[in-house]
């Protein structure tokens, strides 16, 4: 999810120490709850892989739901996606929707049978059920199913745990001063610590204390909000109300504000789903989109393996409950937050559109040190803009919504103003920090003479309007006629002064942006300010927004941890003990397990401090490669008996290589080295297969593409290969069957490693 | 012994029926909330209405399909729990908890 996080967050958390207290009371909470996750960790330490693997498979439901939700919710969840749906609008709704409604596909078609099977890790599955005929279960060294599934699990998890540990890197270096690869040292020291003394155990518990945290950071600025600006304590309610007469006296509901504000100044509506009026995704590429999160999160290593640390399969059940429960918390609210938010941006009475200098509200002021908003009056008029017109020219950008909000003073939309102006040198933003229009003035690339012409031009008066009324005697029309004449003459002259002052004044601004915009400033106020800056909106003390970043670094780390033991298990158990070395002690396979997450920390970090181009792209990767590959070969090791080895592994790879190869052929610029490469191998970018050349699917989407390809491909297969072999199908047998009752023979109260069969 | 067997396998076979069943409805229901009324019909249900200023479609995109997966989960886990706890009820009535282990054989 790190493509969520703005590339500016550096700039926006180190702009936060120009607050007041705002540095004392994040260190506060941050040694507060980092102190809480270590006690945990050495309260919870483990001697067993059983422990170590899988907390020793006896966490409550309730407990492992809140551990699974800390898990899933990153820091880019927790810190942009309300910002993303801010800008976004309904589209934003496939984020909400993916991540929400994978858990459906996985409570119901994997966690309880993957829990009955009983085994540690993803490629456990994959491996046992698509074991090549010919090998022993138990002695599968050449089980290319499982190295492949492997594979698959180590490259999903590794481009996402890089992610979190870079997004840990720059909330600590934001708000500690320190540079961002100390911050990624600070994390992955309390990430080692944890993980390796406590292993599954000592994360599980940690997670359940680092949900608490990032929730209640997250709930707390939302109610606020919502309180002030709708009176509903609950932020979901308060989406579906008016907004209270002190913010609107006309009180109107606030979508419904929303969408015509949004149409007003030229975005596309906050609500309509697809069409001219909305965002760049059509009916196809949400859907696309909305699966392959769905498929993918279903498919995600980390997410399934928590269903292995419970108790029972009745337990595996309800712990996915728990879990979706605790998750849409924050999902629900997530909505209510970004249209609040956006409210307070858009709107002209309670936002920043159409405010004076002196009418700007305190948060923004705030902000506004940060260069994460700034506004730069281009046109000079001493209102502010903010709008969806990026031209230099006041224009009539949706002439189909004057005919729906009907027509209203402000139909033209003029050129937006409000910019990110956080990665300009820092000279250049102090000085437009500190008066934009001189900025403004001084850089517009226009010559004294010019500046001369405005001012004498400015001072000529229109001409009165005299006229008289058309006579109604026929000897008064000559003379009417005449004056009739001199007037239009007159208004035309002084109208071709005004356009030159216009043509100036346009260049002016054009040159002045363009300017701008190549010292690196940014078109649109940064979108992560939206969860940092629900706060001040607010109006609630520093110390919330203190808590709020120590509730982003809980939803970083648990992510990370998470993560990390995925990397961990399939290294330890299921390359090293069912493939390398399959008569490894319980002794061995522990200190291996501990190596391995050491040294998959210490790689993660590595890449957190000098990230690899591909991890930009992790959303289109990890969420697509998950979809194109687990989702279908579980799914259907799972439902028919018949599916054999050959068309699942065919399956998988046909699936991956298409997904990959197309997520490739788009992010090429990112993905592949430079620009240059991308050229070189692919063509020019936007021709060739530089465009969305299936179907105009985006990126994000075409795991949903990859994975209907593998169910063709290996349920078309299937006829002409050899079935399952007998051992296999009984195992299919077996993990459908019901769990036994407990305390009868055939109960499995939890994987028992020490004495399971290694099949 | 090999009828009580059989019986078992019968009441196996009853209860995976009873839960593809369960499971088709509730995946039924998650794709005509979550993908239909959040994604492919959401600009009908915009035209359709709206709830406190809030369009249906987008209503659904952003709040009632994540209720609704709450809600299917829940089901399940209570649907799930009690077919488990029936066909532990019938097994017992055989009389032979032993089956329950080798039962497909």
């Amino acid at each position: 999810m790190i493509d969520l996080l703005s590339p500016a967050l550096p700039e926006t958390l180190a702009g936060l120490f120009g607050m007041t207290n705002l540095k004392t009371w994040t260190v506060v909470f941050v040694i507060l709850t980092f102190g809480l996750y270590l006690g945990i960790a050495w309260w919870s330490r483990v001697s067993d892989t059983k422990g170590f693997f899988i907390a020793g498979g006896g966490v409550p439901a309730p407990a492992n739901g809140m551990a699974t939700a800390a898990d899933w919710m990153s820091a880019a969840s927790f810190i942009s996606m309300a910002g993303l749906v801010s800008g976004m609008g309904f589209a934003g709704g496939v984020y909400l929707m993916g991540w929400t409604g994978g858990y459906v596909l996985l409570a119901l078609l994997l966690a309880p049978y993957l829990r009955k099977f009983g085994h540690f890790t993803v490629p456990d599955f994959i491996g046992d059920r698509y074991a090549p005929r010919s090998l022993d279960a138990s002695a599968n060294k050449l089980n290319y199913a499982r190295l492949i599934a492997l594979f698959c699990a180590i490259f999903v998890s590794f481009t996402y745990v890089v992610g979190q540990m870079k997004g840990v890197g720059v909330v600590f270096s934001g708000f500690l001063g320190v540079t961002p690869a100390t911050g990624v040292f600070i994390g992955m020291a309390i990430v080692f610590v944890y993980a390796v003394f406590g292993g599954m155990k000592g994360i599980t518990w940690t997670q359940v204390a680092q949900f608490w945290v990032l929730i209640t950071a997250f709930l707390i600025p939302a109610i606020a909000i919502s309180l002030k600006l709708t009176g509903q304590a609950i932020p979901s309610v308060g989406l579906a109300s008016p907004v209270l007469e002190s913010v609107d006296p006309a009180r109107p509901y606030l979508l419904d504000k929303l969408s015509s504000l949004n149409q007003q100044f030229g975005f596309g509506s906050y609500t309509n789903a697809y069409g001219e009026n909305a965002g760049k995704w059509n009916r196809l590429n949400v859907f696309c989109v909305c699966l392959a999160l769905m498929a993918g999160t279903a498919g995600l290593p980390h997410v399934i393996v928590r269903f292995y640390t419970v108790k029972s399969v009745k337990a595996a059940r309800w712990s996915a409950f728990w879990a979706l429960g605790f998750i849409s918390l924050l999902y629900l609210t997530a909505p209510s937050v970004a249209a609040f938010a956006r409210y307070y941006m858009v709107d002209d009475i309670a936002g920043l559109n159409g405010k004076t200098a002196e009418e700007l509200p305190q948060w923004y002021h705030d902000w506004n040190k940060t260069g994460l908003i700034a506004w730069v009056d281009f046109d000079g008029d001493g209102k502010l803009a903010f709008t969806n017109n990026l031209t230099d020219q006041t224009i009539d950008i949706t002439p189909s919504d004057r005919l729906l909000f009907g027509s209203t003073p402000r139909d033209l939309v003029p050129p937006n103003e409000l910019m990110r102006i956080g990665k300009v040198p820092a000279s250049i933003r102090d000085e437009l920090l500190a008066n934009p229009s001189a900025w403004v003035t001084a850089n517009g690339g226009l010559s004294q003479a010019e500046f001369d012409e405005i001012e004498q031009s400015q001072s000529k008066p229109w001409p009165p309007h005299t006229v008289p009324a058309h006579p109604a005697s026929p000897e008064e029309l000559p003379a009417y006629e005449a004056t009739k004449q001199a007037y239009e003459t007159a208004y035309k002259e002084r109208e071709e002064i005004e356009q030159r002052i216009i043509q100036l004044k346009t260049k002016q601004v054009a040159t002045a942006k363009a300017k701008l915009l190549e010292l690196g400033a940014a078109h649109h106020p940064d979108r992560d300010i939206i969860v940092l800056a629900t706060p001040q909106m607010a109006q609630l003390a520093d110390w919330v927004v203190a808590f709020v970043i120590a509730g982003g670094l809980a939803a970083a780390l648990s992510t990370a941890s998470g993560l990390l033991l995925v990397i961990s298990s399939s290294v330890a158990h299921d390359l090293y003990y069912k493939v390398m070395n399959p008569q490894a002690s319980e002794k061995q396979r522990l200190l291996v397990g501990r190596v391995a997450i050491g040294v998959a920390v210490c790689i993660a970090g590595y890449f957190g401090i000098n990230p690899p181009g591909f991890v930009g792209e992790v959303v289109a990767f990890a969420f697509g490669l998950a979809a194109a590959s687990f989702f279908p070969a579980i799914v259907l090791g799972i439902f028919t008996k018949r599916v054999g080895t050959v068309p699942a592994v065919a399956g998988m790879l046909v699936g991956i290589t298409f997904t990959a190869f197309y997520i490739v052929t788009q992010k090429a610029d990112v993905i592949l080295l430079n620009a240059e490469v991308a050229e070189a191998i692919f063509g020019p970018k936007g021709q060739g297969l530089r465009v969305p050349w299936f179907f105009g699917i985006d990126a994000q989407g075409i795991g949903t593409v990859g994975m209907v390809i593998n169910f063709i491909v290996t349920l078309s297969l299937t006829p002409f290969c050899k079935p399952a072999s007998p051992a296999v199908q009984e195992l299919v047998e077996s993990v459908r069957e019901p769990e036994a009752a407990p305390g009868t023979p055939g109960s499995t109260p939890a994987p028992h490693i020490e004495n399971a069969p290694a099949h | 012994m090999s009828v009580s067997a059989d019986r078992v396998s019968q009441a196996k076979q009853r209860y995976w029926r009873r839960n593809v069943t369960l499971m088709v409805c509730l995946l039924a229901i998650w794709a005509f909330v979550g993908l239909g009324c959040g994604i492919l019909f959401a600009d009908k249900l915009n035209e359709a209405g709206s709830i406190g200023g809030v369009p249906l479609g987008f209503w659904f995109a952003q709040q009632g399909s994540i209720i609704t997966f709450v809600v299917l989960i829940l089901i399940y886990a209570i649907a799930m729990n009690r077919l488990d706890d029936k066909y532990h009820r019938e097994v017992k009535s055989e009389g032979d908890a032993a089956d329950t282990e080798g039962g497909d054989a």
